[in-house]
């Protein structure tokens, strides 16, 4: 059996799908835990960001990954929302979906599309001018910048009210699409119990300190 | 009991339907939900109007035949029964209720509230049976040694109906709950695991073929099942369907 067969498969798309997030979520770890020592020490902050800004395998290989995951992710829920979506093309003049599955479970696609806003917003905010930094203007290597940089983004209120919204929708996705990716991936039901409990608390923290990272700067800065 | 009715109504599957609004009195609270509907229909042939047309078969909930999308859920508002099970007593006097039929693609509409589900008939075909041939010295299945939680997770996916009330609730109109239990009552048994691999590969492919939608987990399918089958089949069904193809 082909690997490309078992891409075209209805399995195989949800099997990507969850692959994909799983690696996104390493990846939100990642930054989440070199984000949160900007509020413990600069000098941390700063030497992780400069190894992480600098290092050829995180530039070359990790980082063109990571980008590749992304837009992978959203592609592909894009997609299945519209195959979904075209498998009843009469809908119901009632349906009470509410009923029987929570409201984030069926509305993935719009947590999803908040979250892509808020990295369409976030590569505006660092992504490109670090790009720009480094290879437009080719500015010279500055290990102490990193910080300084962070903190003058949050001094804006309409930014930071926007990364709260976003990160709540993404603690919305994660609620979800976490624990649900361990089922597709055909995780068996005796560990269904502690991934929820985990998920639980991975969605609301990770974002949560995000979030507070954001209002900490704005409020110290 | 007065109730108002909003039903469904479609002459084929070609022609366009829509919502017809009816009033029926002297309905008992002890009547079925489809013996309110034969009411109806006798009003209707006795005013010379065309009956409403609805599947049904046991009036027992085993057979799996009944379907109708009440009040925006599968079955109507009770969970783990069938639409033949659920009683007039659930509703109000006064009550307007909303039928339709279970709606997908795959389940293309026959005439008012039934619909094709046919659709599932040929995915069992694909592979949801056992190459046993049972004439003449089958050996007697009860000689081989089951462990009890195989055997009741077995007959638990067995008690499947195939009624499509998992497609028909599924925002995705997907079809993994019914297909996951035919593949688990199945594999979860020695008999089953000879052509366990081959069983997985052709059932999922040709619930593709059928166009029924993905599954995202809402578990919207194991609420309304009126048995009761579990979304870990669906697990289930992944890790056997990843494991006969690589």
């Amino acid at each position: 059996m082909s690997s490309l067969s078992i891409i075209k498969s209805s399995i195989g798309k949800k099997l990507l799908m969850a692959l994909s997030g799983l690696f996104l979520v390493i990846f939100l770890t990642q930054h989440f835990l070199i984000n949160i020592t900007s509020v413990i020490s600069a000098d941390i902050f700063n030497a992780l960001s400069h190894f992480m800004g600098t290092n050829p395998i995180v530039q070359f290989i990790l980082q063109p990954i990571l980008i590749f995951g992304v837009i992978f992710h959203f592609l592909m829920g894009f997609y299945l929302e519209i195959i979904n979506y075209k498998s009843r093309n009469n809908r119901y003049s009632s349906y009470s979906g509410n009923q029987n599955a929570s409201w984030i479970s069926r509305n993935m696609i719009y947590s999803g599309g908040v979250v892509l806003l808020f990295l369409v917003l976030h590569f505006i905010d660092f992504w490109i001018p670090e790009i720009n930094y480094k290879y437009v203007e080719a500015l010279p290597d500055d290990p102490n910048r990193y910080h300084e940089e962070l903190v003058h983004k949050f001094v804006n209120p309409i930014r930071v009210g926007l990364y709260t919204i976003s990160f709540i929708f993404l603690s919305l996705h994660l609620l979800h699409g976490f624990s649900s990716s361990f089922k597709t991936i055909g995780v068996d039901s005796k560990y269904y119990n502690p991934i929820q409990k985990f998920t639980f608390i991975f969605s609301t923290l990770i974002p949560a300190g995000f979030i507070f990272i954001a209002i900490f700067h704005y409020l110290t800065g | 009991m007065k109730l108002f009715l909003k039903i469904w109504r479609q002459n084929n599957n070609k022609s366009k339907g829509k919502i017809v609004k009816y009033q029926i009195n002297d309905i008992s609270p002890d009547m079925s939900f489809l013996e309110m509907l034969d009411v109806l229909n006798e009003k209707l042939i006795y005013e010379g109007n065309d009956p409403v047309s609805f599947d049904h078969d046991c009036r027992e909930g085993i057979c799996g035949s009944c379907s109708l999308f009440i009040n925006g859920r599968p079955h109507g508002p009770e969970r783990g029964i069938t639409t033949c099970q659920l009683h007039m007593r659930k509703f109000k006097d006064g009550d307007t209720i909303t039928i339709e039929p279970f709606r997908a693609n795959s389940f293309p509409i026959i005439k008012d509230l039934v619909v094709d589900r046919s659709a599932f008939d040929r995915i069992q075909q694909s592979g949801g049976y056992i190459s046993i041939n049972t004439s003449g010295n089958t050996q007697d299945a009860n000689t081989i040694p089951i462990k009890k939680e195989d055997a009741d997770s077995a007959f638990d996916a067995a008690t499947c109906i195939g009624c499509g009330a998992c497609v028909a609730t599924c925002k995705n109109a997907s079809a993994m709950l019914f297909v996951s239990a035919k593949v688990s009552q199945f594999s979860n048994l020695p008999q089953g695991q000879v052509e366990a691999n081959q069983r997985v590969l052709n059932m999922v492919n040709k619930m593709d073929e059928e166009g029924f939608g993905n599954c995202t987990n809402t578990g919207a399918c194991e609420v309304e099942c009126p048995k009761g089958i579990s979304i870990k089949n669906i697990a289930k069904m992944n890790r056997e369907f990843l494991k006969a193809k690589l």
